[in-house]
């Protein structure tokens, strides 16, 4: 694999444990950091890899090469310099791919629309992981595809589900959303047709976007 | 007194606009001041509640405590219903990602942002969004008047 140039913004815990792993995996790593005494500190602990500066303004990115750079990550700890960050490199820098760190989950949604290839919701990852250990949970997330607003999501039919008895034709889902598989006690997992009729217990993945998850949850689980 | 603009319901104007400002500092303050006196509904948002000192005593708007890069605090703001929206923190960042929510998220037909940084300026005005750099405004307002001397 042919090395890359990542530029990472914000020298804190993650944007220090991220360049050690991606510089020990052979990439060229460059930290944009703030705060004289961090740099210090990262640069006696992985070399030269750090540049002081503020990583959402243009003239630091230039220094730092940032029209050669493969990848941008920012992991600042406020949203609104992630979000500036990544976009000043994609739309002044032509960065093919640029991911933002996120504190509030809300967030992700707007980033995605505003163009940033790539989130990651600290909060969100902790939540999916709580709601799979809860096995009551009435959504749970598995897969957020990259770059799109589509998700994969899993729900649980219950007693109280407004759903219980009805066909998936009676359903009405949301028109961008799409009950991909069927798992029913003792029976394979299939993929249910119009007619399919749902019973208590049974557990849907579904593909919907994130618009349409609440819907959706509403009309399964209730 | 006529011509005196009373806060309250007289002043109610045929052409009322909805108007949420972002930041109730100095500028903020004023503005949202003027459009009160205007007529026009005006909605300030700042993290400090101390910030609104700066609003006149006659100003009959709304002032509400949040933060206005948050999407829920936004709504509550009204700015689904708003005419404009103006980013005016210290940070031009916030002011960068309140100013993209109002326009591309809630589609607030006049949205206007302060970005001190003159280079941040013009990448987000080449992306579309109105932006005000004080810095070269006031720079060149300096060199206008001092040209001459």
């Amino acid at each position: 694999m042919k090395p890359l140039y990542i530029v990472i913004v914000g020298g804190g815990k993650i944007g220090y444990y991220l360049s050690k792993a991606l510089l020990s995996q052979g990439h060229e790593v460059l930290i944009i950091e703030k705060d004289i005494r961090i740099c210090e500190k990262l640069e006696d602990e992985l070399g030269s890899c750090c540049l002081r500066g503020d990583g959402c303004e243009t003239a630091v990115l230039h220094e730092a090469g940032l029209n050669r750079a493969d990848i941008l990550i920012a992991t600042t700890s406020h949203d609104e310099d992630n979000l500036v960050s990544c976009q000043v490199a994609k739309h002044r820098f032509k960065v093919p791919r640029t991911i933002a760190l996120i504190n509030n989950p809300s967030n992700e949604k707007i980033f995605k629309k505003l163009g940033i290839d790539a989130t990651i919701s600290v909060t969100n990852t902790i939540l999916e992981h709580v709601e799979q250990e809860i096995p009551a949970h009435p959504l749970i997330h598995l897969l957020t595809m990259s770059g799109k607003m589509e998700e994969l999501v899993e729900l649980q039919i219950t007693r109280e589900s407004p759903a219980l008895g009805k066909s998936i034709s009676q359903l009405r889902l949301p028109g961008d959303t799409t009950i991909a598989l069927l798992m029913r006690e003792n029976e394979k997992p299939r993929i249910p047709d119009a007619e399919t009729v749902l019973r208590e217990n049974d557990r849907v993945i579904a593909l919907t976007t994130i618009d349409s998850e609440k819907t959706l949850e509403k009309m399964l689980t209730g | 007194m006529p011509g005196n603009y009373m806060p309250g319901t007289q002043n109610i104007k045929p052409n009322k606009k909805s108007i949420v400002i972002m930041g109730c500092g100095r500028v903020g303050g004023k503005l949202a001041a003027m459009f009160d006196a205007a007529g026009h509904k005006v909605t300030v948002l700042d993290l400090d509640a101390y910030s609104f000192r700066r609003l006149p005593p006659s100003f009959s708007g709304t002032a509400l405590i949040g933060n206005g890069t948050d999407e829920e605090m936004l709504r509550k703001a009204g700015i689904e219903t708003a005419d404009a929206f103006i980013a005016l923190t210290q940070g031009d960042n916030r002011n960068v990602m309140a100013a993209q929510i109002a326009k591309y998220i809630f589609h607030v037909p006049r949205v206007i942002c302060r970005i001190y940084d003159p280079l941040r300026k013009d990448i987000y005005e080449n992306l579309g969004l109105e932006s005000i750099s004080p810095t070269e405004v006031f720079a060149d307002l300096l060199f206008n008047r001092l040209e001459k001397i």
